[in-house]
């Protein structure tokens, strides 16, 4: 155990360092939390122009929010109950003059000046799909029912060296709000379409039930519960290691349970069920960098065609 | 026999759209409204009643499916 612990850090290492040396990320100083170059982020543009080449004959309706929700809108999810130590929380300084100056006090001391910050009316989005629901509170579906196009910058707090697992990084997902069948229907279309744009783009991908990181013992519990009814399925492939292999998109059956929390309902009255896939953007470039190596302009004319690059 | 305890622990933590009172002790507890979040709540609240702490190895959906089951496996655990 030890020794294969210990390679798979070798391997974070090995092709983080690779990515740092090559300019493709620039560190912060935060483990998970990096710039990117304009190589890198002209590969996750190329592979959402492809997605969107995917997904624009289901004429979606697309939507963007930003990396921030409404506070109340996260309380109204169960995150807070389930992934709590993956939150992120944005505070504020709010004070007055007086407050001001011993919040400065305590910086120049090197004491903790942060409980001088109360918090904001917002969090950080913990996944792309979150702000969507309150737009769809209190609503009836249409027959067919809605089909969301989005795109966020979402934030989990898991400082790793795996350069795979960043802090913040960017989802693209699709969701559906409908009855049970379609929302089944389109996690089953997704993960089939999943592996069909990964595989073009020259990515070994293997779909596996999977369950979300829920947190502590009780956790199991609910993670064992969401295995047994195969309500989420990531597709992996090999990114720094080839012993783990990475999740770089998901898809995810949340049953009625946004859909009962916004009060969504179909149109024949019952309340809606939600799914979405998701792809991992960054995630995704990291494994084409991965395969196909760290220069774009020596990929195969294959790849750099689907990729239209 | 701990099915008249679990049935007061079930009431007060099971957050159930059906009074306990109305199930069997083999209903599916599922159908009665018992969600994976909820179960968090019963497991921690079972172990703290009885003082037991639930292995990994029954972490599972079946183990809280029914007052029966659950019953059977405080059972196994207090052996």
């Amino acid at each position: 155990m030890c020794g294969s612990h210990g390679s798979l850090e070798l391997a974070y290492d090995e092709y983080r360092n690779q990515l740092l040396d090559a300019g493709l990320l620039l560190g912060s100083g935060v483990s998970g939390v990096y710039g990117l170059s304009g190589t890198f982020e002209g590969v996750i543009e190329a592979f959402e122009k492809l997605i969107t080449r995917h997904g624009s004959p289901l004429n979606p309706e697309v939507m963007r929010f930003p990396p921030i929700l409404n506070r109340k809108t996260y309380l109204s999810t169960d995150h807070i109950e389930t992934m709590p130590d993956l939150m992120g929380s944005v505070h504020t300084f709010k004070g007055d003059q007086r407050a001001h100056l011993k919040l400065m006090q305590k910086k120049h001391a090197d004491e903790d000046w942060t409980t001088e910050l109360a918090p904001s009316d917002v969090m950080m989005v913990p996944a792309a799909c979150y702000p969507l629901y309150p737009t769809a509170a209190d609503s009836i579906l249409p027959e067919e029912g809605r089909l969301v196009d989005l795109r966020a910058f979402v934030f989990r707090h898991e400082p790793s060296p795996d350069p795979a697992r960043m802090q913040i990084f960017r989802q693209r997902e699709f969701v559906k709000l409908g009855t049970p069948e379609q929302a089944h229907a389109h996690r089953d279309y997704w993960l089939e379409k999943g592996q069909e744009i990964l595989t073009s783009v020259g990515l070994q991908v293997e779909a596996i039930i999977a369950n979300d990181p829920f947190f502590g013992r009780g956790g199991r519990v609910m993670a064992a519960t969401q295995q047994e009814q195969a309500l989420k399925f990531e597709l992996v492939t090999a990114v720094a290691s080839e012993e783990k292999l990475t999740a770089i998109s998901s898809s995810n059956c949340h049953l009625d349970h946004f859909g009962k929390e916004f009060n969504i309902k179909t149109s024949d009255g019952n309340d809606a069920h939600t799914a979405c896939i998701g792809f991992g953007l960054e995630r995704i470039a990291l494994a084409l960098f991965k395969k196909h190596g760290l220069d774009p302009d020596k990929w195969s004319p294959e790849v750099r065609g689907i990729l239209e690059i | 026999m701990h099915i008249d305890k679990i049935r007061v622990i079930l009431s007060a933590h099971g957050r159930l759209t059906q009074p306990v009172d109305k199930l069997d002790d083999n209903s599916d507890l599922y159908q009665a409204g018992l969600t994976s979040l909820a179960t968090v709540g019963l497991m921690l609240a079972l172990e703290d009643e009885f003082d037991i702490e639930f292995p990994d190895s029954v972490l599972s959906r079946k183990t809280f499916g029914s007052i029966e089951t659950i019953a059977d496996t405080v059972e196994d655990l207090l052996d």
